[in-house]
């Protein structure tokens, strides 16, 4: 198995191309990381001012809530440092550049994600790192829940990998509807943000088995937690983290090599 | 008349993209449901937090999504153009011609504003509307006044969006203060949570700067928070940073000016 490693190794040397390229801006590329850092740290602020006027948000402490942002949060921090700029699928096919990808001996895929490859995630890297690990000081650690946290941040990075790439892929029949993914990959990390108990059974149900974000921290944040679900599921989910991450993957790439396949060039 | 055609061809250029509007609006509606359910919760355990009720604190979600395009809130818009144009070294030519810079992109962007405001600010507000029963101006004043206070909001959002776009005369990019900018902009203009709920001398020191134009004084006026002279003074508070902000405008670019002379363009 020569072939993932070297992959992975041309991914590394275009990515490393692009830090450096960003380099050659470097007010605009320490801003960005502290930038990026600030969104999302602010974005914790706000949870922090909700719960001022509150003692629990639907049953679940400020330790409780910041477990499951800090371990979202990191999940998608590490899916789109890796694979973020897949979004800008669109710009490639009106461009033509996708063209030029096609010619190259190196997989479209690795191409299109390490394009514009950018260290200014690091921000929001550390953030959620930060977040997650005060959060870990309020858990009852055994083992096993060790285990489950550590596969929890893999699988859940996973899923959000599968969410880019997948919904990316609608602009492959619709070059200028980057917006639509959105809904999908940060929407997806908003959801899982608040305790899933705040949205009704349907959304819940929908989270599990449509756009399977309740499996990037919910269920493995329960095992954690030491709580049975509020809704009632079974709690083998809280283990079927993985499963989640690979099927959606799978079914990602599925999607991939259809879009490429439909791939007609605009020919400009 | 040449503002209005600047305006009016900015809108068209806006709506050439049919499916980025399409997809934009479904997203914000997506990100509209996510936060009413959260607010739904809060406000079910609190009921009274900022003084708004329940009904409020989901108007105020929908509305905030409406607006987010139309204000540009993460940056954007058609200061864009001029950052690029700064690092391509164009601007010198727009410098030459008998039109001031800050006039002609904020008719365009204001243009871009009103295209926006019909897609995606309508669209979101429609879903909100049928999904979840959010609020209507009480009144035609308060309508009126929200309509007033929209336009401030922009005009203040442009400025500030237009001196970040000037930051790149000195550091030839501006994506690094956009994001920088767009982070307060997101905290501090009510669009992460209503500046209502912010405790203490955060309150107070987020409802006086500018970013508070763009969503928290709207919101407050279509939700008929403002009454009477409490209402002129919210609307004079929009323009007071908006003259402040387009008056630095003027004086940054004449700063910069010198530079791109000095440089040769």
């Amino acid at each position: 198995m020569a072939e993932p490693t070297s992959h992975l190794r041309t991914y590394g040397q275009i990515a490393w191309l692009w830090v450096r390229a960003a380099w050659q801006y470097p007010t605009s590329f320490v801003l960005l990381a502290v930038g990026n850092g600030l969104i999302t740290g602010l974005d914790f602020v706000g949870l922090w001012i909700m719960f001022s006027h509150l003692r629990d948000l639907a049953g679940f402490t400020l330790h409780e809530v910041a477990l499951l942002y800090g371990s979202a949060s990191l999940a998608l921090a590490i899916a789109d440092t890796a694979i973020g700029s897949v979004e800008r699928i669109g710009t490639y096919i009106r461009t033509g550049r996708l063209d030029q990808m096609m010619t190259k001996p190196v997989p479209l895929l690795v191409q299109v994600c390490a394009d514009q490859f950018t260290l200014r995630r690091l921000g929001r890297l550390t953030q959620a790192a930060v977040v997650f690990g005060w959060a870990c000081t309020f858990v009852d650690w055994t083992p096993l829940r060790v285990l489950v946290a550590g596969s929890m941040l893999i699988s859940g990075a996973l899923v959000f990998f599968g969410l880019f790439v997948g919904f990316s892929c609608v602009q492959f029949w619709t070059t200028d509807a980057t917006e639509f993914a959105n809904a999908f990959t940060y929407g997806g990390a908003t959801v899982t943000q608040y305790p899933l108990t705040i949205f009704p059974r349907e959304v819940m149900v929908g989270l599990t088995f449509v756009i399977p974000v309740a499996f990037v921290n919910w269920y493995p944040c329960l095992y954690l937690l030491g709580r049975s679900d509020p809704f009632g599921s079974s709690d083998l989910l809280q283990f079927a983290s993985p499963l989640a991450g690979v099927l959606t993957m799978a079914a990602a790439l599925l999607v991939w090599r259809t879009g490429v396949r439909h791939y007609t060039s605009t020919g400009s | 008349m040449l503002h209005v055609a600047v305006a009016t061809r900015a809108f068209r250029r806006y709506s050439t993209y049919r499916a980025a509007t399409l997809s934009g609006i479904f997203t914000n509606s997506v990100f509209g449901v996510i936060y009413s359910y959260a607010y739904l919760a809060l406000w079910d355990a609190n009921p009274t937090a900022g003084g708004y009720d329940a009904r409020d604190a989901v108007t105020y979600v929908w509305l905030g999504q409406a607006l987010l395009m139309t204000i540009a809130l993460w940056g954007g818009g058609t200061t864009d153009d001029l950052a690029e144009r700064i690092r391509t070294g164009d601007v010198a030519i727009d410098l030459y011609r008998p039109v001031g810079l800050v006039g002609w992109y904020l008719a365009s962007d204001l243009g871009r504003a009103a295209y926006h405001l019909l897609t995606r600010g309508f669209g979101p507000t429609i879903i909100g509307l049928v999904v979840f029963d959010i609020a209507l101006p009480g009144s035609v004043l308060d309508a009126a006044a929200f309509a007033v206070s929209l336009v401030l909001a922009v005009v203040v959002s442009f400025a500030i969006r237009f001196l970040v776009a000037s930051t790149a005369f000195w550091l030839l990019d501006q994506s690094g203060v956009k994001v920088m900018s767009g982070a307060f902009a997101i905290f501090f203009s009510g669009m992460m949570l209503p500046l209502v709920l912010f405790p203490g001398w955060l309150g107070t020191l987020a409802t006086a700067l500018p970013w508070a134009s763009y969503v928290q004084v709207p919101a407050d006026i279509w939700l008929g928070k403002h009454r009477g002279a409490d209402l002129a003074a919210a609307l004079g508070f929009q323009v007071v940073w908006a003259v402040v902000l387009l008056a630095a405008c003027q004086g940054v670019l004449r700063l910069a000016t010198r530079k791109v002379v000095v440089q040769g363009g």
